[in-house]
């Protein structure tokens, strides 16, 4: 029995859709899970009634409905709820595939950082675009910070720019690191029981109750993570989107 | 600094795998560029359906049931607050009622009271009237009877002065200067 904490990780193309110049583009198990998380939302968003007094999917719904769009005026304020839709998808998209990804045997589309890169680079422009459009070059201020001393002012405004267009890179790499460390070291601990089990024979059945105990803690450590990682990404494009919209603190 | 932690793992994986024997040429699956474009076009896909399914139909689906709610809660409220008011109305009214009632009952009280009052001190005041009216009329006689009394004094003490002078002296005494005597010594 050997450990192979990566396989999980493996891109299986399911069926070929088309090309676009040389790249062969397919339908994958990445592909696959994107579509069981959409459906899974869209279940939930939809399939819920509309009774007075909801039901428990009903109330799964608008606890998500009202708990994003609370995380939005709290850190974006009030116009901020322009961009509910797309914060909501994000979230929604992510929670629902981080938590479909610790069930075993599936897969996690937030381990590829190509995704998150995507989807945060999503966030960095739509930041970009919208503070340009509404603040013009105001929106620039963002990297002024008020009450510094003019002669350290340049070296803050490049810390500033900096940071600014470091966001994609942290935004994604956050989420893709925490998905892939979880996934390895849950996977890991994991194969321990069952190398343990197989190996040493009855001593193994013993030794394998601390691993067992370590997935079981970790899986739901992992349970945590997957939301939360999930919050995360959705507070910080909120923050990112209060710049574009209140640039000037 | 997550990026670097992100990148070892990464690598430390890789190197793992390869170990393994690696299925996929040995590259780490995250960051085997060949199935990018796979992966970008069946997330810009799936993101765009879920983006127009949240933002067309889920999120006002659900938002409007969130807000038909927030309206009726507040629209019953608002019934129970009219309800209320109305009740503390009447309840009002109902006080003023019996104030007014109270007080028409003791204006009423008052004045029977003070027309009995004055009835009777009406009733007083005439029969004192006629008392006083009696005991003038009373004394009126006392007076005349002693007026009478008194002149009739003085003719029987005429008479009696004329008898005991004509008796005495033999001569009838003139009336007059017996009248004159008689009343210089009633008077003395």
């Amino acid at each position: 029995m050997k450990i192979d904490p990566i396989h999980q990780f493996n891109i299986e193309p399911l069926f070929t859709l088309g090309h676009i110049g040389n790249h062969t583009i397919a339908f994958t198990n990445s592909s696959l899970f994107m579509l069981i998380a959409v459906l899974l939302i869209a279940l939930l968003m939809l399939a819920s009634g509309r009774e007075l007094v909801p039901g428990r999917l009903q109330s799964v719904a608008e606890i998500s409905y009202e708990f994003v769009a609370s995380t939005i005026r709290s850190t974006a304020g009030s116009e901020g709820m322009k961009f509910f839709p797309l914060i909501f998808s994000l979230f929604m998209f992510l929670c629902v595939s981080n938590l479909v990804g610790v069930i075993p045997y599936t897969f996690t589309i937030a381990s590829h950082l190509i995704v998150t890169a995507a989807l945060a680079l999503l966030v960095f422009f739509t930041v970009l675009i919208y503070g340009l459009y509404k603040n013009g070059l105001k929106f620039f201020s963002i990297f002024v910070p008020h009450g510094v001393p003019i002669y350290i002012l340049p070296l803050v405004m490049f810390i500033e720019v900096l940071s600014f267009f470091l966001r994609p890179v942290s935004h994604s790499v956050r989420l893709f690191a925490n998905m892939l460390a979880g996934h390895i070291a849950l996977k890991v601990f994991a194969g321990f029981v069952a190398m343990l089990g197989f190996s040493l024979g009855a001593l193994g059945w013993f030794g394998g109750v601390l691993p067992l105990a370590l997935t079981i803690a970790l899986y739901a450590l992992e349970l945590l993570v997957a939301f939360l990682q999930a919050y995360v990404f959705a507070i910080l494009t909120c923050i990112y989107l209060n710049d574009a919209i209140h640039p000037g603190h | 600094m997550a990026e670097s932690h992100g990148e070892a793992k990464g690598q430390k994986a890789g190197a793992h795998t390869e170990a393994d024997g690696g299925h996929h040429g040995g590259a780490f699956p995250p960051f085997d560029s060949s199935n990018f474009a796979s992966q970008l076009v069946s997330l810009a896909i799936a993101f765009v359906a879920l983006y127009l399914i949240v933002s067309r139909i889920a999120l006002p689906r659900v938002g409007g049931t969130i807000d038909a709610r927030q309206n009726k809660i507040e629209g019953d409220l608002a019934e129970a607050q009219k309800l209320k008011d109305e009740s503390d109305a009447a309840l009002k009214a109902y006080e003023t009622e019996l104030a007014n009632a109270r007080a028409n009952a003791q204006a009423i009280g008052n004045e029977t009271r003070e027309k009995l009052n004055a009835a009777s001190e009406a009733e007083r005041k005439a029969l004192e009237e006629k008392l006083a009216a009696k005991l003038a009329d009373a004394e009126k006689q006392i007076a005349t009877t002693r007026t009478n009394a008194m002149s009739n004094v003085r003719g029987i003490a005429a008479d009696a002065a004329g008898a005991i002078v004509q008796q005495l002296a033999g001569v009838t005494p003139d009336a007059n200067a017996v009248n004159s005597a008689v009343d210089a010594s009633l008077k003395g």
